[in-house]
């Protein structure tokens, strides 16, 4: 029969199968940070249970820690990350903890350290743990106490979930970057569009993704309601991967490959549901309300929600433009901003840092505006320092930070202050999301940049006729 | 966790679409290392307003949440679980639930009841108008004490959990010449430790 992706990667960690029961799934890989795991590892100790694969876990520090030099101050963050450190030691488990060199965004730090890897089975207790679905890799964010299901047993029972394919057409245009890819995508189909599902993306525009570009996508696949969302392994994966210090080696690396190659979807396969998007059709987006679903082309307005027919989706925009300070009919471009914050496990790899520095070099952030730019991982920042981007970023305004979760979901001292707005590209613009009443608009690297020379948001694509 | 059988209650009315964890319980409580003690940071910022439908005269002990689609959708913070249950929450109905969120819940014997959008607005009435609800899993059924009653769909394993209040790790561990058999027969892709 014909199988899918997803199919050869779910069938190939079955441990166990039985009626009326979740098949009981084998987990490759369990990667940890300071938030979600304190309970679990409190839990294994009330217990007096082990962690079975400590050589199967790995944890760094990320969500908590300050972006600036110096000591942490937060008493209770400082506490949450002693407990890392503490529940590591006690039970073998690696840790890159943070000034080991390669802490980070544990995101961003599990492909770069080769130990995401197609064909695996991977679990964070993050929702975003879908980023890695992008080498191919069944990947899905976890509770508090399923961590420590999978401390103490390596699997986790999971029934079996509904698949779906985006297909992807058409060439991207200029200016259109994978964020905008994924962002309308979500605009498309909504925020619970893909609920109890494990999406595939696929598609000629798919294949001619970077491996930053294609984790972009995997990244905000839970913003779409999805379990998880991956692609299939190809060349590019593979490039990426090899020689980095998790990937296989020799033999065994020829050997990975013709395992890896094996890592698709028949043609004749189905899907529950499958959705066509024409790229060419994309344009850089914006949202303008409180979820990545509530999203437009840069050139449209906001949203009239006296034209919206059913009435909780009218009373839904009619909240999110209260929260947000906005007026319907305002031009997108037309909205001024306070800061830009340019990070997070969606856009902080080296390619994103590129791109914006490619847009803001040598000119000005705009006065009104605090910027930041935060990269993904400590390998990103000194990557980024050795091509000279942070003195391109800090030339023209911005602040350059340590690596870190930072101003995505504000559990740091990286907070909005209430009422500011601010464009960013992280993955979330819910109530709060960065700061108590602060104003969140989902943008791509290069919007981002863009608005923060400008002041507000501009379309990319006439940059050059813009900042001219 | 605590076995869940069937409970008649006051619920309270949350109709609102896409509540987000974020909104169920804000990240600065994120950082406390307990399991206990979120009921009071439940809804932090929402509750500020003194019109937000939680704190109306009426949800006063209510036991049972009846809230809007794709509820609990985002972040995987198990502290949202958490903390409707140390609010007082036993059971949560709507018409569908992020998915990290309802296995959070399920995991700690919070009930989650899936009902179509339709029924969940007609007990959002019942419940507007004082009628206590009984949320029975065994029979799978949602009442108001005026006789409105719908039945539900829950997977057979997820209902068996809840009904015997079954540590789902300890479940797991009976298995476990069948997860070393598995480990031995495939092969391992990376070590953690030999980085």
């Amino acid at each position: 029969m014909a199988k899918t992706l997803f199919d050869r990667i779910w069938e190939a960690h079955v441990v166990r199968e039985a009626d009326d029961e979740p098949a009981l799934l084998y987990i490759d890989l369990h990667l940890i940070h300071e938030v979600t795991s304190a309970q679990a590892f409190e839990g294994l100790r009330l217990a007096g249970r082990q962690v079975r694969r400590p050589d199967r876990s790995l944890a760094t520090m990320d969500h908590n820690v300050p972006t600036t030099p110096g000591p942490i101050e937060d008493p209770l963050a400082k506490a949450q990350l002693e407990a890392l450190r503490t529940n590591c030691a006690e039970f073998d488990v690696p840790l890159y903890a943070t000034g080991s060199g390669r802490e980070g965004i544990v995101h961003v730090i599990g492909p770069e350290l080769g130990v995401t890897q197609p064909g695996m089975t991977i679990v964070c207790g993050d929702s975003h743990t879908s980023t890695h679905g992008a080498f191919g890799a069944l990947a899905f964010g976890i509770g508090t106490s399923e961590v420590e299901h999978v401390l103490a047993t390596q699997t986790l029972p999971r029934p079996r979930p509904r698949s779906m394919r985006i297909l992807y057409v058409g060439e991207l245009p200029f200016g259109v970057t994978p964020k905008d890819v994924i962002l309308g995508t979500i605009g498309r189909i909504g925020v619970g569009g893909a609920v109890g599902h494990v999406l595939e993306y696929a598609g000629d525009p798919i294949r001619a993704l970077s491996m930053e570009g294609r984790l972009t996508i995997c990244n905000m696949s839970i913003e779409a309601g999805a379990r998880a969302g991956m692609i299939a392994p190809d060349d590019t994966t593979f490039a990426y991967l090899e020689g980095r210090p998790g990937a296989p080696k020799g033999a065994d690396w020829e050997q990975a490959l013709d395992r890896w190659r094996e890592l698709r979807t028949d043609d004749d396969a189905t899907f529950d549901t499958e959705v066509v998007i024409d790229v060419a059709e994309l344009e850089p987006q914006v949202t303008w309300g409180t979820n990545p679903g509530m999203v437009l082309p840069v050139g449209g307005v906001v949203p009239d929600p006296a034209e919206i027919e059913d009435a909780d989706e009218r009373a839904a925009v009619e909240r999110a433009l209260v929260y947000m300070d906005l007026e319907p009919g305002v031009a997108l471009r037309d909205i001024a901003l306070d800061r830009v914050f340019i990070g997070s496990c969606t856009n902080a790899r080296i390619e994103d840092l590129r791109a914006a520095a490619g847009v803001v070099d040598g000119k000005r952030v705009n006065p009104r505006i605090r910027a930041m730019v935060v990269p993904g991982s400590a390998v990103v920042k000194r990557q980024a320092e050795d091509e000279g981007l942070d003195r391109v970023f800090e030339s023209a305004g911005f602040e350059w930070r340590n690596a870190g979760c930072s101003m995505c979901l504000g559990m740091n001292p990286d907070v909005l202050a209430p009422g500011e707005r601010c464009a960013s590209t992280s993955n979330r613009n819910f109530e709060g999301r960065q700061g108590r009443g602060g104003r969140t608009h989902l943008v791509s690297p290069v919007m981002a940049a863009a608005a923060a020379i400008a002041g507000h948001f501009v379309d990319v694509r006439d940059w050059d006729r813009v900042a001219a | 966790m605590r076995a869940f059988t069937s409970l008649t209650a006051r619920a309270a009315v949350l109709d609102r679409p896409d509540v987000d964890t974020d909104q169920i319980i804000p990240k600065q409580f994120l950082k406390r290392i307990e399991r206990t003690g979120y009921g009071e940071f439940l809804f932090f910022d929402w509750r500020q307003d003194p019109d937000f439908e939680l704190n109306r005269p009426g949800c006063d002990g209510a036991r049972i949440l009846l809230t809007g689609p794709n509820f609990g959708c985002g972040s995987s913070r198990e502290h949202a679980a958490w903390s409707l249950q140390d609010y007082g929450f036993d059971v949560v109905i709507a018409p569908s639930f992020g998915d990290i969120f309802f296995t959070n819940s399920v995991q700690i014997g919070l009930v989650p009841v899936v009902l179509h959008q339709a029924q969940v607005k007609e007990l959002m009435e019942s419940a507007g108008s004082g009628l206590d609800l009984t949320v029975d899993i065994e029979s799978q059924t949602v009442a108001d004490s005026f006789g409105r009653s719908f039945t539900f769909e829950m997977d057979p394993f997820v209902r068996h959990c809840l009904l015997n209040g079954l540590d789902s790790i300890a479940l797991t561990l009976q298995y476990e010449d069948a997860i070393g058999a598995f480990e031995a027969r495939t092969t391992q892709p990376v070590a953690t430790t030999t980085l």
